[in-house]
């Protein structure tokens, strides 16, 4: 940590004032989540260009999906983000058990979600949904249906990893709040690390409708 | 009060490279200062090994018939030769090393907005380029930097750890440019408006934000290339059904604009020299300022001037080559700004003036080429030739590496409080742009011939000018190892300066060189801006 100025524990050395130190944290996390959305860019343009190419193996292919896999994990995701929207309001005034146990509780949902989704990868490598070379699934032979599930996989995964990701960083913020070390003052990590959580939250649901419904 | 520091005292006793002593006190640093000097030392290792392998290039090449390797290690010293110099030094030397060190301290700030995340990205770049570094021992790559699919993906050769090297460096470029774009921001000293701002800060700025929105594109596009060459998904395989043109885009849509994160913080350090060397305010100082977001926000929508004979429809190529001969509009409003400021100025003739016009005439020799390239019917033609590889030479190591050059000599004084020889410093300038020349004017005449990129062998009749080009090499190399030899001398013996050793107005110079701790002995006053020459002794006055 840097040196603390006198009555002022969250103070940074650099920073001429807490408000602009948190004015900086929130930018810096709009601009991260920016670049989330970017690293996302190719898939969804990968999945235009080839929905447009094969759009009967698409149709397809999506209609294999499980849709109530799909429908249950979204479900649970608008809810953890309810959860995390909450633990920024009690962090917001002062509540830091009730913190806690909301990180709880979206921590919990997180490993739902995880849980459903490795069934259901499961069930997909089962039977030979697995792309490219290992292609073999019977249902959906169109040309074109490993490609739906290339990026199925790829996409997911990529976003299972920001799942696992945004965990630890709800982790982190659950810690502070158990030691204190948030305040109504200061409450910015817990409000960033919701931010990271509701944008993991926000790609699903580009992911759902895109993969599972249409 | 005299806002400029004259006296040398205060530096010699307590500054940022004292302060604190040992190895861990560098390792474990926040200050932006030593992040910056560890980028630079980072960055020149790359430099001299990607150096090393374009002067085993040109060797090899010297004869039409195999000369000092055969086919796979020269595609394997090409591809080494691009990735190196791409993505372990251009994009990082000058925004990172100089970037690092000089924009708190331009804005008036302590350190940057997030210092921890600011060593975190310097590791974070070790560790990439220490994974590429480890895949080029292994074998490396044939696959040329662009590693392009669908060859990428069954190349026999290492590409896994090199994509990832790639891949997490990235990651550096974001974490980097995003530090100083909440730093320009939320850190500005109070009263320093951005139109005051020294143009080094706007073309850094521009330069962030590029890093920022274009790199997670490549990152994600080096994962599906590993998942490509690890499980055959089929992504980019047209045997499967998938489009390797689309590789091409993807690529190209982080490349093109990483074109300009090399060479716009380039032009902002000849924008802050030029005005200390011609002793004049900036001429045009809005338009050179604006131009670099300019250049930022056009050079996204001009990448597919990569793909002219890649199956683009017609239309889609003319409005891409009219949209990238706009980046010529805006690079030529700052070349005609920077020579408006040389203008009846007072010049004197030092090292980093030698490399300002080196710089110009690569850029502008450089981009007239790249206007041309851009021409779709002159680009069937060019296409994958020599004179597209001397293009951009031209414009990424001819001017990219004129502004290193200029800053790395214009800003020793200010890192170290100790001056290089000018009279050495001019010596190699003069052999590296001789021999800059030497090289690449040949492989113009090359490429138009036809003698295409990439290539092992050659037919007799292009020997005489591939033997110029690598005499040119050479020139470089020496006047490299001229460089080298000077500086590392100067750091020890260099002629003490006095805080201001170039009597000029720039923000950086406000302070003691080298710098305290903090940047700034007292809380700095800011002038209107920071190329204030016009009363040079009155309220500036330089006491010695």
């Amino acid at each position: 940590m840097h040196t603390q100025r006198e009555g002022q524990p969250y103070l940074a050395d650099h920073f001429g004032s807490l408000e602009s130190q948190i004015d900086a944290s929130r930018l810096g996390m709009w601009m991260f989540l920016g670049t989330e959305v970017l690293l996302f860019g190719p898939l969804f343009t990968a999945y235009a260009l080839y929905r447009f190419l094969y759009p009967a193996a698409f149709q397809a292919a999506s209609h294999h999906l499980d849709i109530a896999y799909g429908t249950i994990n979204t479900l649970i995701l608008i809810t953890s983000s309810l959860t995390v929207a909450m633990a920024v309001h009690f962090a917001k005034v002062g509540k830091n058990k009730r913190v806690v146990a909301m990180i709880v509780l979206s921590l919990l949902a997180g490993f739902a979600f995880l849980g459903i989704k490795s069934v259901e990868y499961a069930h997909k490598f089962h039977e030979g949904a697995l792309p490219g070379k290992y292609y073999a699934l019977e249902a959906v032979k169109e040309p074109g249906a490993s490609l739906f599930f290339a990026i199925y996989f790829l996409a997911t995964g990529v976003h299972a990893l920001h799942v696992i990701i945004g965990m630890s960083v709800l982790v982190w913020i659950g810690w502070r709040a158990a030691r204190n070390t948030i305040s109504p003052e200061y409450y910015v990590p817990v409000e960033l690390g919701g931010m990271y959580w509701h944008l993991v939250d926000l790609i699903w649901i580009f992911l759902y409708p895109l993969l599972y419904l249409i | 009060m005299n806002q400029f520091v004259a006296s040398n005292h205060e530096i010699l006793e307590v500054n940022y490279l004292n302060e604190e002593r040992g190895i861990m006190s560098w390792l474990l640093t926040k200050d932006h200062k030593r992040i910056g000097l560890m980028f630079l030392g980072a960055t020149i290792f790359f430099f001299f090994l990607g150096g090393v392998y374009a002067l085993l290039l040109r060797l090899e090449l010297l004869t039409p018939g195999p000369t000092i390797m055969d086919a796979l290690s020269y595609n394997r010293a090409f591809t080494l030769h691009g990735v190196i110099m791409v993505f372990l030094f251009m994009i990082v030397a000058i925004p990172s090393a100089f970037g690092n060190f000089l924009i708190p301290i331009m804005i008036g700030a302590k350190d940057v907005a997030f210092p921890r995340l600011n060593l975190l990205s310097f590791y974070i770049y070790v560790v990439g380029a220490l994974l590429a570094l480890w895949g080029m021992i292994q074998g490396g790559a044939d696959t040329g930097w662009t590693f392009y699919a669908p060859y990428s993906s069954i190349t026999p050769t290492k590409v896994i750890p090199i994509l990832l090297g790639i891949f997490i460096v990235g990651f550096s470029s974001i974490a980097t440019g995003l530090n100083f774009i909440v730093s320009i921001h939320t850190l500005r000293a109070p009263g320093l408006k951005w139109m005051n701002l020294p143009l080094f800060v706007w073309a850094i700025y521009s330069t962030s934000i590029i890093q920022v929105l274009a790199t997670p594109v490549l990152g994600l596009l080096m994962v599906l290339v590993m998942v490509e060459h690890a499980f055959g998904f089929g992504i980019f395989d047209p045997a499967r059904g998938g489009d390797p043109v689309m590789f091409q885009h993807l690529f190209w849509f982080y490349s093109h604009p990483a074109v300009y994160i090399m060479i716009l913080p380039a032009m902002g350090v000849i924008s802050e020299t030029i005005a200390a060397t011609a002793r004049r305010k900036v001429f045009g100082y809005k338009m050179i300022a604006w131009s670099s977001l300019g250049i930022a926000l056009v050079g996204f929508f001009a990448w597919g001037h990569h793909l002219f004979v890649s199956g683009q429809s017609t239309l889609t190529a003319g409005i891409y080559s009219v949209l990238s001969m706009l980046v010529g509009v805006f690079t030529a409003i700052k070349v005609f700004n920077w020579v408006g400021t040389l203008y009846r100025g007072a010049v004197k003739f030092t090292t980093p003036f030698a490399y300002i016009c080196g710089f110009l005439f690569f850029l502008v020799f450089g981009g007239m080429t790249g206007v041309a390239v851009a021409a779709i019917s002159l680009d069937v033609h060019w296409h994958d030739t020599y004179f597209v590889v001397a293009h951009f030479h031209f414009i990424m190591v001819g001017a990219v590496l004129m502004g290193f050059l200029a800053a790395l000599h214009y800003w020793f004084p200010k890192m170290f409080g100790r001056k290089y020889p000018e009279g050495w410093g001019l010596v190699s300038a003069v052999l590296i742009i001789l021999g800059f020349n030497a090289t690449f004017i040949p492989q113009f005449l090359l490429g138009n011939m036809g003698m295409p990129r990439r290539y092992f062998q050659y037919p007799e009749q292009f020997q005489a000018l591939h033997v110029a080009s690598t005499a040119g090499a050479s020139l470089i190399a020496f006047g490299f190892i001229i460089i080298a030899i000077y500086l590392i001398i100067s750091l020890k013996y260099g002629k003490l300066v006095d805080g201001n050793p170039w009597n000029a107005r720039g923000f950086e110079w406000m302070t003691s060189s080298p710098p305290p701790k903090h940047n700034f002995h007292h809380d700095p006053e800011f002038p209107e801006t920071p190329y204030d020459y016009h009363l040079p002794e009155a309220k500036h006055a330089h006491a010695a």
